[in-house]
């Protein structure tokens, strides 16, 4: 239990701290890192709790912002207890190092949007689960042409902008993040309200041009929704939406990038990488299986084979989604591009808190940020500890 | 006076530990009677803080009831800004041993009053009880803290503007921009040094010969603010052989001769029975 006020000094450990794994200790007090240095000389007091770490790497915790589920559970399909289902996956998701996350919801009807979102209420992390941040919305405003694993008869266009869409979401408070494609008519001016309200819009499921992309960025939209992924592929005379990875638009483009080491090749992951390093943002884009055994699931209104960890939509060989958790990502990821171990871990913190813009609270262990930690082992990099808010919630041992 | 002449800084920088931890032990502090250290900062004493550290995670000593204080510090520069010796003492030394916060006690260069803040520091020394030991480096120009070349020898702690030549020395440390060199320190006066029971000088390197010969070979001087130590009751200048390039063969010879007969005696004397050598 950690009472307010308790000024706690983790020793023995690295952090990741100014892009840098330094050999330092981390202190905490109220939820927030704190400046040891600040303490010492001005409110000169020691530490009430010295913890001994034993050489784990101290990470921000995970950032997950595309989840679709996990544990047999299903944030677009399973409507009868929402907060149910949710606080499940808030909490397996800790063991995962996962300390916040944006449920998502793909392509649904009007009547389980009207059903579940209004339940999914963003929430402090805790012992109970992850922090909430809000709703990753995954259409239905996107391209029938690339439609993935979402169902042809909810697909449709925001002819009215913001309009069209409330038509479909109902209320948008507890949503973060609008997955759309913005060659839809309307969309342009989709973007432009939505963004007015401070959400986030990602671009994906979509068939859009460069040019197409572009005019979205300028628009607001600073997302890619799973590169590679349910768009055009890479042409040179229109690279499309992976252009805008290397686009002269000012503003910088995130995008998600799933490293279960199925849905990209490794050598399309070095190609993002290598051209926007400062973009990549890991996504689980994880489905109710996650942490479930082979057999058959549900993902929003269709059925899900997963077969030797892989999950496809029953009867076809279209994947639809990811079983991995962040943390498995992560080495996945830092495998396949070989990247320094810092870059990795920022690619699952501070970066998806940047593309949020929490970036000031969240994704770094700078004094005054929310002490969101995750511990993994130095060599194998797996979850030891993760703590929100300066509170254990989950632990190996 | 003193003089232990030791092969190389490494070798310095142990010894001076070992003598710390000599006279700390010795002591045995506790809550009634604290240990009180006179503390620099700079190149020259780190050595002997990462020994201390390692002193203290094995068990060895602790600096739960040593008080201490520091010579200097720049005037108007951050607290945190990493060429500051609040930075320094808590990066390399602070923050890896059990001291109390308040008995670390480092004067306050962005205080609205430095002349208050500097009166207050020679009160704390005085409340302290004095100083116990002192250890303090020296510029290439012979200077003890910022007491520069014609300081008053018999100075207390005050504000003082740094010569063009520590400034010069000092701008590596701000981006080779002397601009950026902060024009005045708080430190700590040659009288307030002189007053501790106990002063230990560390002097490595050969750009410190000059400085060293003029501390030890010839008369006190204040141009020379370290040579006031050699009428200090007991100072110890602890040097590597660099060091020594510009002394007298007759002045090495006769020290090192005595070495042996130092090393006996801060290893099992009491520190009074020490006060007979000098």
């Amino acid at each position: 239990m950690s009472n307010r006020s308790e000024l706690t000094r983790f020793f023995n450990c690295y952090i990741l701290r100014d892009n840098k794994i330094i050999r330092e200790d981390l202190w905490m007090r109220d939820g927030k890192i704190e400046n040891p240095e600040h303490i010492f000389y001005v409110e000169q007091l020691k530490p009430t709790r010295n913890i001994n770490c034993n050489n784990v790497l101290i990470a921000p915790g995970f950032i997950d912002i595309q989840i679709n589920g996990g544990w047999g559970i299903d944030f677009s399909y399973d409507c009868d207890n929402v907060e149910k289902g949710i606080e499940k996956v808030a909490t397996e998701l800790l063991a995962h190092g996962v300390t916040s996350f944006c449920p998502t919801m793909v392509t649904s009807s009007k009547e389980k949007y009207a059903k579940i979102l209004p339940k999914i209420k963003k929430s402090q992390g805790g012992r109970h689960g992850a922090t909430v941040l809000g709703v990753h919305l995954e259409g239905p405003f996107i391209s029938l042409a690339k439609k993935g694993a979402h169902l042809d008869e909810y697909i449709r266009t925001p002819d009215k902008g913001l309009e069209s869409i409330a038509e479909v979401y109902g209320s948008l408070d507890n949503v973060v993040i609008v997955t759309l494609a913005p060659e839809l008519p309307g969309a342009t001016k989709a973007i432009k309200e939505l963004t007015d309200l401070g959400i986030k819009v990602a671009l994906g499921h979509s068939t859009a041009s460069l040019a197409q992309g572009e005019e979205a960025v300028k628009n607001g939209a600073n997302l890619i929704t799973h590169l590679f992924n349910a768009m055009l592929p890479f042409h040179h005379r229109d690279p499309g939406l992976v252009g805008l990875l290397a686009s002269t638009t000012k503003r910088q483009v995130h995008y998600g990038i799933i490293s279960d080491g199925l849905h990209t090749h490794p050598a399309a992951l070095r190609i993002a990488c290598r051209t926007n390093p400062e973009g990549l943002i890991l996504v689980s884009d994880a489905v109710a299986a996650q942490g479930l055994q082979d057999g058959k699931y549900r993902i929003g209104p269709q059925s899900v084979t997963v077969k030797d960890g892989c999950a496809y939509v029953t009867g076809t060989d279209t994947l639809c989604g990811s079983t991995a958790g962040l943390d498995d990502c992560v080495i996945n990821f830092k495998q396949s591009i070989d990247c320094s171990l810092e870059y990795a871990l920022q690619v699952a913190s501070l970066h998806p808190a940047q593309a949020l813009g929490i970036d000031n609270k969240k994704g770094k262990l700078n004094y005054g940020y929310d002490a969101d930690l995750v511990f993994l082992h130095l060599e194998t990099l797996k979850v030891q500890s993760t703590w929100i808010a300066g509170e254990c919630v989950y632990s190996i041992s | 006076m003193r003089l232990i002449i030791l092969e190389d800084a490494d070798i310095v920088a142990d010894w001076a530990a070992r003598f710390v931890l000599q006279r700390v032990t010795q002591f045995a502090p506790g809550p009634d009677k604290r240990f009180v250290l006179g503390l620099p900062t700079g190149g020259t004493p780190l050595g002997m803080y990462r020994k201390l550290i390692q002193f203290y995670k094995e068990g060895k000593i602790s600096f739960k009831y040593v008080t201490t204080f520091n010579m200097d510090e720049y005037v108007g520069l951050p607290r945190d800004h990493p060429e500051s010796y609040h930075y320094y003492m808590w990066n390399e030394f602070f923050k890896h041993v059990d001291i109390d916060p308040a008995q670390a006690h480092v004067l306050d260069g962005n205080a609205p009053d430095l002349v208050a803040e500097c009166a207050r520091f020679e009160r704390l020394i005085q409340e302290a009880g004095g100083v116990h030991l002192f250890i303090g480096g020296i510029g290439p120009d012979g200077h003890i803290a910022f007491n520069e070349p014609g300081s008053s020898l018999v100075s207390r702690t005050r504000v003082k503007t740094l010569a063009y030549d520590t400034l010069e020395a000092n701008k590596r440390f701000f981006g080779n921009d002397i601009s950026k060199v902060p024009r005045q320190a708080l430190t700590v006066g040659v009288g307030t040094v002189m007053d501790a029971k106990e002063v230990m000088i560390l002097i490595t390197g050969v750009h410190k010969a000059l400085a060293l010969a003029k501390a030890v070979e010839e008369g006190v001087n204040h141009m020379w603010t370290v040579s006031a130590f050699q009428q200090h009751p007991q100072t110890l200048f602890v040097c590597d052989e660099a060091a020594t390039l510009e002394l007298r063969v007759k002045t090495v010879k006769y020290f090192k001769a005595l070495s042996e007969e130092h090393q006996r005696m801060i290893e099992d004397a009491p520190v009074q029975a020490q006060r007979v050598l000098h």
